[in-house]
């Protein structure tokens, strides 16, 4: 079992979304997450699909997208150069001054930027890959323990030259 | 000039070459309704249930190749469908289904008889969609019928929201469509074609096995040219039954849970296994570990999903059976398989599908009786031990159908779908194989039968129980009989273990049924009526015929595979 990503064209039509997501929940595959709009050509949406299954079982849900009417193109991102980015946001409330001294700490070390602040409490808004997201979640809730998080989904694109990932 | 979407819903019908249409009406249809009524190229034919409505759309389109085409009101008439659709996903059987919708106005509303029912099939269906705008009705029928046509063919469901049928519009029926995520595959890819011929031609024990796409892509003509210049034998499916014919010297049987043991047998000891239209479901693989453990296998089938999913393949191919097969036989040479064809036959004469002559009346007979009294036609199956019987005993040549439930196993099936195929086929006698319990979930067709002038042969096997279900009990839950036994009243000890001399009566008497009806009714207790309850039966052309066959009720199918146990582990006795 690894997490392996899709990027799928379908039809920007009523009810696509619930037809591939029933296809993952009907046929018991595990969805890590989803994310759909719109595109270039608005009669056709994208989907970034990110799965965690093995091999056979992946092979298994490509065809199984493929062979759907509404699907119009299915691409396995796993080994291609890609830019993905996920937005976040996190919330730390309950804050002492030291707490937000602190939260302002790591966002410069993460190069996130702080979208709002209160009396007690502090909005990050975080653009990074899904890993670096994990880890900003992570060192927050080891810090501070009312903490709200907000997440997207990871979106992805493939690159231009393969040096540039 | 603009017309009704009402109008133009029968023009698409009539430009797509329907001759039948299978409709129940509702507040939701009863436009197209009067627009049919407006028409004489279309017969609609009135079902007595939205289930049965389907299975006699399948029959029909199984019995002529064509689509099945449906029509039914919205809320309970769209869910009432539920069932017959996934029936017929399960099997590739092309329908377009049309449902009537509320106004569009009003979906979203919990208005009356509305029902999210494109949501609903959306995983029963190959295709479901609302028509959203009048401007799409035209392009959304031709993409219906395009799409349960082609490929691997199946279910698709057309939402017809009541104003689109109201409102004016284009009156165009396109002759095409093209669906930029739909491209069939029409092709079959030489180069793995090649491989899989030097892999069956390299075999010491090659062997065949054929599925329902053999039938589906009519290629049972060229699968027959195959083995026979190759000389390799071939086992099938319950749904490639058909696929040789039963009496070919290369056809051993069908293989899986109730397969002979000659044809399992040959499955676990081939060295390869040329394997065309199956998605290998559970009930022919068993253990899927086990499964053909010594060989290599080949894989062809039009859906790429089907191809290594439940078995990993050496050798995959996805292309059309016909296509791929003529291009085999422009290859094909004689080999030597004649030890191979010896062991088989000597392990079909170890264990035979015997013909049972040992207490009365035995199924087995009724089969025999079946298959002299019918050398051409249709026979339908219900599902249960009298399906398995069917599937084991009835003997088809090139000018006998078999059309069964295969991959839903759906009781009440087999009566709706022999009416369907009898429409379809006013000139061929059409034999319904039944149980006491299926014939029960859709036998009030026998009206529509009658009103539809289709008399078909309903043989019913009853057993008084739900034998399939019973045999399990019999041979793994220690013979107790929960909610098989159809004598069954609240008088009974709460304990039973079997029929004694203190049953209640059965219900329902079948005769009466079959008068109440105007049907003919016969009834047949010994083993020396059968041949001529048939010809009887036969003689009657003005209304369908019910023969009852009273068996004994602890008859089992077998052999038998218990689910979840190799192939090879075969109960015989
Ligand atoms: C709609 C539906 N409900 C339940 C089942 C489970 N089932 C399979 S066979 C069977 C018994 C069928 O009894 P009958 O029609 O009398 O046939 P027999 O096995 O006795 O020949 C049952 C309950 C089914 N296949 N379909
Ligand atoms: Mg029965």
């Amino acid at each position: 079992m690894k997490n392996r990503w899709i990027a799928l064209y379908v039809e920007n039509d009523v009810g696509v979304l619930a037809k591939v997501s029933g296809l993952f929940s009907g046929k018991s595959y595990n969805l890590q997450s989803l994310t759909v709009g719109t595109t270039e050509d608005e009669t056709v949406s994208r989907m970034t699909i990110c799965v965690a299954s093995d091999d056979i079982t992946f092979e298994q849900i490509k065809k199984q997208l493929n062979r759907m009417v509404e699907v119009i193109k299915v691409i396995d991102l796993t080994n291609v150069p890609l830019h993905m980015k996920e937005i976040l946001f996190a919330k730390v409330l309950r804050c002492t001054t030291a707490d937000k001294e602190e939260v302002f700490q790591i966002a410069q070390v993460f190069d996130v930027q702080v979208a709002d602040i209160g009396k007690d409490s502090v909005l990050l808004e975080c653009k990074l890959t899904e890993r670096r997201n994990n880890e900003l979640i992570a060192l927050l809730r080891s810090k501070f323990r009312h903490i709200e998080i907000v997440r997207g989904g990871a979106v992805a694109i493939e690159s231009i030259s393969t040096s540039c990932r | 000039m603009d017309i009704t979407g009402r109008k133009l819903f029968v023009r698409a019908l009539q430009e797509e070459g329907v001759d039948t249409i299978f409709g129940y009406p509702g507040g939701m249809v009863t436009d197209v309704m009067d627009e049919l009524y407006k028409q004489q190229d279309i017969r609609l034919v009135l079902p007595r249930h939205e289930q049965a409505l389907i299975h006699e759309a399948e029959g029909y389109a199984k019995s002529t190749g064509k689509v099945g085409v449906c029509l039914v009101t919205s809320g309970p008439g769209a869910t009432n469908t539920i069932t017959g659709l996934a029936d017929a996903h399960y099997d590739n059987i092309p329908l377009v289904c049309f449902t009537g919708q509320v106004p569009l106005g009003l979906i979203g509303n919990d208005a009356f008889q509305e029902v999210d029912i494109v949501g609903m099939t959306r995983s029963i269906t190959k295709y479901g969609v609302t028509v959203r705008s009048r401007r799409e009705l035209g392009k959304i029928i031709k993409m219906a019928f395009h799409i349960a046509r082609t490929g691997k063919p199946g279910p698709v469901l057309v939402d017809l929201p009541k104003d689109i049928q109201l409102m004016p519009g284009d009156a165009h029926y396109p002759q095409s469509v093209s669906i930029r995520g739909y491209k069939p595959n029409e092709g079959v890819h030489v180069g793995q074609l090649k491989k899989a011929y030097k892999l069956i031609k390299s075999a010491q024990r090659p062997l065949i096995l054929a599925g329902g796409g053999v039938l589906l892509g009519n290629a049972q003509e060229e699968l027959r040219r195959l083995a026979e210049t190759m000389r390799i034998p071939v086992v099938t499916t319950v749904m490639g039954k058909g696929a040789l014919p039963s009496g070919h010297p290369y056809y051993i049987g069908n293989s899986g849970m109730h397969g002979r043991y000659a044809a399992n047998i040959a499955v676990s000891e081939c060295d390869v296994l040329f394997s065309i239209g199956t998605r290998f479901n559970d009930r022919i693989t068993g253990d899927l570990n086990e499964f053909a453990p010594k060989a290599k296998i080949v894989h062809i089938d039009i859906d790429t999903a089907a191809i290594s999913r439940n078995v990993v393949v050496d050798v995959p191919i996805v292309a059309d059976a016909k296509l791929a097969l003529e291009k085999l036989n422009e290859w094909a040479e004689p080999k030597n398989t004649k030890r191979w064809l010896e062991e088989i036959r000597a392990l079909d004469k170890e264990n035979p599908l015997e013909m049972r002559r040992d207490k009365g009346m035995t199924p087995q007979m009724v089969m025999e009786g079946i298959n002299a009294a019918f050398d051409r036609g249709i026979i339908t199956t219900d599902v249960g031990q009298h399906q398995m019987w069917a599937t084991q005993y009835i003997e088809l040549n090139e000018h006998k159908k078999f059309i069964t439930s295969g991959g839903l196993g759906t009781m009440g099936f087999g009566f709706p779908a022999a009416v369907g195929a009898k429409i379809a086929n006013p000139d061929q006698p059409v034999v319904c194989i039944t149980g006491d319990g299926g014939f029960q979930m859709n036998m009030q067709e026998m009206a529509t039968a009658i009103a539809e002038d289709a008399p078909v042969i309903v043989c019913l096997l009853n057993n008084q129980y739900l034998g399939m279900v019973r045999q399990m009990q019999q041979l793994f839950y220690g013979k107790r009989y929960e909610a098989t036994c159809l004598r069954r009243r609240t008088t009974c000890p709460p304990n039973c273990k079997g029929p004694n001399g203190a049953c209640p009566p059965y219900l329902p008497d079948f005769m009466q049924f079959a008068k109440a009806y105007g049907a003919h009714g016969i009834r047949v207790e010994r083993e020396t009526e059968i041949a001529a309850a048939l010809a009887e039966a036969k003689s009657y052309t003005d209304a369908p015929t019910v023969i009852e066959f009273l068996i004994s009720s602890d008859e089992l199918v077998l052999p038998m595979v218990q689910g979840g146990n190799p192939m090879s582990k075969m109960i015989l006795k």
